[in-house]
């Protein structure tokens, strides 16, 4: 059950990214950009198996039992890539601030459609 | 060895980082010590890389890799810097392109932004970094150092195209980004390491179901590198974003393509090579159609470019589908040949690169106005005879910078006598040698396309050339600085020196492709013996 519900997660995420994404308006595009990197985070995150109740530090150096504990490394991962995506999506912020500027209009292509 | 000796493979990365820290510290005024700092930090990184070189060079055959383990953390679980002779190539280049760009960027360029060299250093950070780790989440990270840097560098002098070149190219890397990680994170779900050698050696022994995930995982990072690489059809961001870069930064560019060639051709013949069992040569007939249509569709480019830096743009296409084809040939001997036509080719796109932006100023001699002169070229004589009358002088600057794009063509042409020659001539030669048997259609489209597309670079930048050196002058003559000068001059004589050198340097690929086709050396350079790790594993807490 757990495990449907991540991958459903996952699923919505990354198809409502994708969809904003390939919007016309550039803050469509930031906003599907950030559902994207969600959705790649909780991949990550899954990549180390779904577990609860298993720390991910360990504890005891005696009794070294590796099922009893989740998987650090994703955990890890994501922290990094949290940190790198959140950097990105502020760099990318502010080019579509000057972008707006420049162009004065929020059209991906800095120009409207001619209709 | 001595201990010195043993760290200086992690000057690369360490050095630029340092020296774009400082430079954070100083003010923006203070440029000449920025530049100074700059170009300090770039010589010591060739002499830095000269010396890896060296000692990739002289390591035996048998174990061409040497590894150091960051933090002192033994390989599969800490990270780990590779160096053979392919990386230490690579960052020979890197810092050959690094000290070209930034003469030339001390001209006027790095007067046009803020930060310039600072960006300027974190993008050789990460170039390096990515050329020298041997861990894949390593590799994104340093992915992502130079990525940030490239966004800052494509912005680098304002303006409207600049900044609506990088919004596309922003968004469409940090969605490459995401593909990257999925794919390294599925690597890891699969094979539970991300140690590349690591990664190697369980390849083989996954069981079926799991080597189809890790199939799905190989073809999501190959897409992302691709994507890096410029391949069709990932690459309508490429010309435009090249065009719209400030010259220096372009050039800096042409080996930033290059880094997604490199990762395909470090990962797929480490992970996918004979050894692989199953999933041995996944995905080399994709690569060698990806390589020719992007060849096919940079050739279309190049010929229907309508400025001169478009047309560069797209020979970067050409260029990286030609590798791309090469490394998906599956077959050794092309390797060779093909990383001595990367060395030339991006030295000779740098350089276009570079002399672009000279020539533009011979069409239009108004738009120069604010750069500062020198009297070194031009000689004032000229200016008192009237112009387009038959036996004028050419003037020096002139005659230079159309010598210097005559190189340019030769170059990425591949016609003799330059070093382009002689990468396309050893990689059509190897795989038109089969050992008795037929040579397939596909090979006969690959030649058919290198051709091509030499033939489609020639007419294009004739066409150019006649344009830009045959319309008649205006009574002025195009100022060009020294600065501005020497590093095109100085890429086009290395590129003579690759010529000249050839039989030397071929040796050297030779041999970087030797250490790439038996992955156990690389595995056995990076990993612990079985034994020693299974220890380490027990008592590592």
């Amino acid at each position: 059950m757990m495990e449907l519900i991540f991958a459903l997660a996952v699923g919505i995420l990354t198809a409502s990214g994708v969809w904003l994404l390939l919007r016309p308006r550039t803050f469509q595009v930031i906003i599907g950009l950030s559902l994207l990197s969600y959705a790649v985070n909780l991949f990550i995150f899954g990549m180390g198996r779904l577990r609860i109740d298993a720390p991910p530090v360990l504890e005891n150096v005696e009794a070294l039992d590796p099922a009893l504990y989740a998987d650090p490394l994703p955990q890890a991962l994501v922290l990094t890539a949290i940190v790198i995506g959140f950097a990105m999506t502020a760099l990318f912020l502010v080019v579509l601030l000057a972008s707006r500027g420049l162009t004065g209009t929020d059209h991906v292509d800095g120009r409207e459609d001619i209709r | 060895m001595n201990a010195v000796i043993d760290h200086l493979i992690i000057v690369p990365i360490v050095l630029p980082l340092v020296c774009g820290a400082v430079m954070l510290l100083l003010d923006e005024r203070r440029r000449t010590i920025k530049g100074g700092i700059g170009i300090a930090a770039t010589i010591s990184l060739l002499i830095v890389s000269v010396i890896l070189l060296r000692q990739a060079d002289m390591m035996p055959s048998g174990s061409g890799v040497r590894s150091y383990p960051l933090g002192n953390w033994p390989a599969p679980f800490g990270i780990v810097l590779v160096l053979d002779r392919l990386s230490a190539l690579m960052l020979v280049l890197t810092s050959v392109l690094a000290i070209a760009a930034l003469l030339y960027s001390l001209a006027r360029w790095h007067r046009a932004g803020p930060r310039f060299h600072t960006i300027f250093q974190l993008q050789l950070m990460g170039l390096n970094g990515a050329f020298l780790t041997g861990d894949l989440f390593n590799l994104f990270v340093f992915f992502e150092v130079l990525l940030a840097a490239s966004y800052g560098l494509v912005l680098h002098g304002d303006g409207t195209t600049r900044v609506r070149a990088g919004l596309a190219y922003i968004a469409l890397n940090l969605t490459g980004s995401f593909l990257f990680l999925i794919g390294a994170s599925l690597a890891y779900g699969v094979t539970g390491t991300l140690n590349m050698a690591d990664l190697a050696r369980r390849v083989p022994a996954l069981s079926p179901d799991d080597a189809a995930l890790f199939a799905a995982a190989a073809a999501v990072l190959g897409t992302a590198f691709l994507m890096k690489a410029g391949a069709w059809p990932l690459n309508f961001w490429l010309p435009t974003t090249y065009a719209a870069a400030s010259a220096p930064a372009a050039a800096l560019f042409a080996i930033m393509s290059k880094l997604g060639v490199y990762v395909i051709l470090r990962l797929w013949t480490l992970v996918f090579g004979h050894e692989a069992g199953a999933l041995a040569g996944f995905g080399g007939n994709g690569l060698l159609i990806v390589g020719m249509l992007t060849m096919a569709f940079g050739t279309i480019g190049v010929l229907a470019s309508q400025s001169l830096s478009r047309l560069a743009g797209c020979s970067v296409l050409v260029s990286s589908g030609t590798l791309i084809a090469a490394i998906g040939t599956g077959s050794g001997a092309v390797l060779g040949p093909a990383l001595f036509y990367l060395a030339s080719s991006t030295l000779g796109i740098a350089a276009l690169f570079l002399l672009i932006e000279l020539m533009e100023r011979l069409r239009d001699p108004g738009a120069d106005v604010l750069a500062v002169t020198m009297e070194a070229y031009g000689e004032p004589e000229d200016e008192d005879e009237p112009a387009g009358e038959v036996g004028v002088a050419i003037p020096a600057a002139v005659a230079l910078i159309g010598g210097s794009f005559t190189a340019c063509a030769l170059l990425l042409a591949g016609l003799p006598p330059l070093s382009g020659f002689i990468g396309k001539f050893g990689m059509m030669a190897a795989i038109l040698k089969t050992d008795g048997a037929a040579i397939q259609a596909s090979t006969w489209m690959l030649i058919g396309l290198l051709t091509v597309s030499g033939l489609a670079t020639v007419i294009a930048m004739s066409r150019t050339g006649i344009t830009s050196f045959w319309a008649r002058m205006d009574d002025s003559v195009p100022r060009v600085r020294i600065i501005e000068m020497a590093p095109v001059v100085c890429l086009l004589l290395l590129c003579l020196g690759l010529t000249i050198g050839g039989g030397p340097a071929l040796r050297y690929m030779e041999a970087a492709t030797q250490s790439l086709r038996t992955p156990q050396d690389y595995m056995s350079g990076v990993l612990p013996a079985q034994g020693a790790a299974a220890e380490i594993g027990r008592t590592t807490p």
